[in-house]
């Protein structure tokens, strides 16, 4: 069994969710490679003694995130190395290189992947599907392609001492499409830093408008917590970017995180389920949420929040 | 210049999902079916591209339940045509329909195919990055905004905490939308009555599904484990709970 993992880093740090990738590798024995990408992705071996070995790819059009240039090296990678099984992380990377990747190698291709397992020559796979309400079990025979959900090991049991032999690895150029990045966006913040925050009253979708806000608004204020939205809040323009909670927002670790009309997808959970204490509002007794959560309640957030808010006041 | 949206109905997330007796699927009969949202994000942005460059959208579904009305919908937002792809089995796996919609792609002689990022039952990847793969096209996933200039698609990629990055694909290509770069209007009820008689045309598609190499999965409800401590009661009832336990942690 040999494991190839895609490891992303970012201003020359491993990323945690690759040190999970590893720590999945080696749960599930035989050799794991780091593919590693990027101008000068050699150093990053020091970080990687969760490997028996590094495969690095240096081109200066790697250095910065393209589609098309990382995904034709995962595909060199994948026919120079024939691994067993290849692990990439869910996020946009993965979203974007693990499908073609399947698709010109002709391998399987299992997402959301919460927990893998071998049994035999077979890969056991459970993953998180329609929004984590329900899971897949999958038999996947190999090789084939997995991509984990961020969270489905610790990254503690990837981060190990030692620098790994590291081998070259040269991609041609002919792979990519043409694609250029044409301007690094850095994130917006407007004064607030939620991952600073103490105590946050998150909203989720249910809330309905940027003019239905005030019964949260005045629940935060009298916590004196942050307000934050998951993420349809935010496209929605209920509320500013800097206050989105989850995968393509803040991480935030806060002692109260209060949320009313969150369904808790797996991308909401991502920035926020190490909060010391969560808890939920929501009408659906089915809602992800309340498998996370440390109390919940099924009901009308329109109805709750006034009459704590009022409680609040009081005492 | 001409665009392509696909559009998928999918589970209704704020209800109870049902399984099948066999637990290869959720219970269709039971279930209400909604837009995939990343697709409502697809057709508003490919509908802001045609109000600011003129283009033509066109719009692709796989036949289905509830498929004809939804692409009506589609019409009613300013659409310029709709297809439904009859498949024989459904529902399959995105993986497993991209030739299908490559070759309505084809058909179509769109220049630019925008699709939602994901849909929360792409279980073997997802239809966008697969699709330019079977075209050979450039693709981009997770993308909040898409302008069309000189020859090229503009989008911004959005990446974790954040941060996100400006890229150039030139076309034709292929975008995984997240989210438009305006929320999805609304559809005049009128507007829709008037469409409700309109004729929704079959593209009859000469491609079969791809393999997976994966049997189906056996679908099941997450151990949940402990979970919540679930409060009880009337409103006023929750309320003096919760009160109650931010007091006991020093947080009211
Ligand atoms: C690549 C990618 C990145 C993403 N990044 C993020 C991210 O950073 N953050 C994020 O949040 N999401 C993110 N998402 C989106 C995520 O998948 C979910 O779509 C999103 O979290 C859902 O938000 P929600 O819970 O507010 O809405 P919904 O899922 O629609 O849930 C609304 C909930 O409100 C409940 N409700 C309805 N009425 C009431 C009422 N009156 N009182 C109480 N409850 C009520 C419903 O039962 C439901 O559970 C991302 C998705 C992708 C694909
Ligand atoms: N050379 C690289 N190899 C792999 N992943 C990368 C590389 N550079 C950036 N990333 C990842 O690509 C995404 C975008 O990063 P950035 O370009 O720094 O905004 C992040 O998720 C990074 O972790």
């Amino acid at each position: 069994m040999r494991v190839l993992v895609h490891v992303e880093h970012d201003a020359g740090a491993v990323t945690d969710t690759a040190f999970e990738l590893l720590a999945i590798a080696r749960s599930l024995g035989g050799e794991v490679e780091a593919l590693v990408m990027g101008a000068e992705p050699e150093p990053l071996a020091g970080q990687l003694g969760g490997a028996d070995r590094v495969v690095a790819v240096a081109d200066s059009a790697l250095e910065a995130y393209l589609p098309d240039a990382h995904g034709a090296a995962l595909q060199t990678a994948i026919r120079e190395r024939s691994p067993d099984l290849v692990l990439l992380s869910y996020g946009t990377v993965g979203l974007d290189i693990a499908p073609p990747a399947a698709h010109a190698c002709g391998l399987p291709l299992v997402c959301h992947a919460v927990a893998l397992r071998l049994e035999e020559s077979v890969l056991a796979v459970c993953s998180q599907i329609y929004g984590g309400k329900l899971v897949a079990n999958s038999l996947v025979p190999l090789p084939a392609i997995a991509m984990a959900m961020p969270g489905a090991a610790r990254a503690e049991d990837g981060r190990l001492d030692g620098v790994p032999p590291v081998e070259s690895m040269v991609v041609p150029a002919s792979g990519a499409a043409g694609i250029r990045r044409v301007e690094t966006l850095q994130p917006e913040t407007c004064g607030v830093d939620l991952t600073q925050a103490e105590r946050i009253v998150c909203v989720g979708r249910a809330i309905g408008g940027a003019d239905k806000l005030a019964p949260a608004e005045d629940l935060a204020r009298l916590l004196d917590a942050e307000i934050a939205g998951s993420r349809p809040v935010i496209d929605a323009g209920w509320l500013p970017k800097a206050r989105q909670v989850g995968k393509s927002g803040a991480t935030v670790k806060p002692r109260l995180y209060f949320m009313a009309g969150v369904s808790g997808a797996p991308e909401h959970l991502e920035g926020m389920s190490d909060s010391e204490l969560i808890v939920a509002l929501n009408t659906d007794e089915s809602a992800p949420i309340f498998a996370k959560a440390h109390f919940g309640a099924v009901c009308d957030m329109f109805d709750v929040l006034p009459r704590l808010a009022a409680r609040l006041k009081d005492s | 210049m001409k665009i392509a949206v696909i559009l998928r109905l999918t589970a209704d997330l704020t209800e109870e999902l049902e399984l099948t007796q066999d637990g290869r699927d959720i219970d269709r009969e039971w279930i209400g079916l909604v837009l995939n949202e990343f697709d409502d994000q697809a057709l508003e942005q490919a509908i802001l591209l045609k109000e600011a460059t003129g283009a033509e959208v066109t719009v692709l579904a796989i036949d289905g339940e509830g498929v004809e009305r939804m692409l009506r919908t589609a019409l009613a937002r300013g659409a310029d045509a709709v297809h439904r792809i009859p498949a024989d089995e459904s529902p399959l796996s995105s993986r497993a329909l991209t030739p299908l919609y490559a070759a309505a792609v084809r058909e179509v002689g769109a220049d630019l195919v925008l699709a939602g990022v994901l849909a929360t039952d792409d279980l073997h990847g997802e239809l966008a990055p697969y699709l330019a793969a079977e075209l050979g096209w450039p693709q981009a996933s997770a993308v909040s905004d898409v302008r069309i200039d000189n020859g090229d698609a503009l989008v911004r990629q959005e990446y974790s905490a954040g941060r996100a990055a400006r890229l150039a694909l030139p076309l034709p290509a292929v975008i995984g939308l997240q989210t438009a770069s305006r929320p999805p209007r609304y559809v005049v009820g009128s507007r829709l009555r008037d469409l409700l008689k309109v004729e929704v045309p079959e593209m009859a598609v000469d491609a079969t599904p791809a393999a997976t190499g994966i049997a189906p999965a056996t679908l099941a409800l997450p151990d949940h484990g402990a979970g919540a401590e679930m409060i009880e009661g009337t409103g006023e009832e929750i309320a003096e709970r919760l009160h109650a336990i931010l007091a006991e942690r020093g947080l009211a």
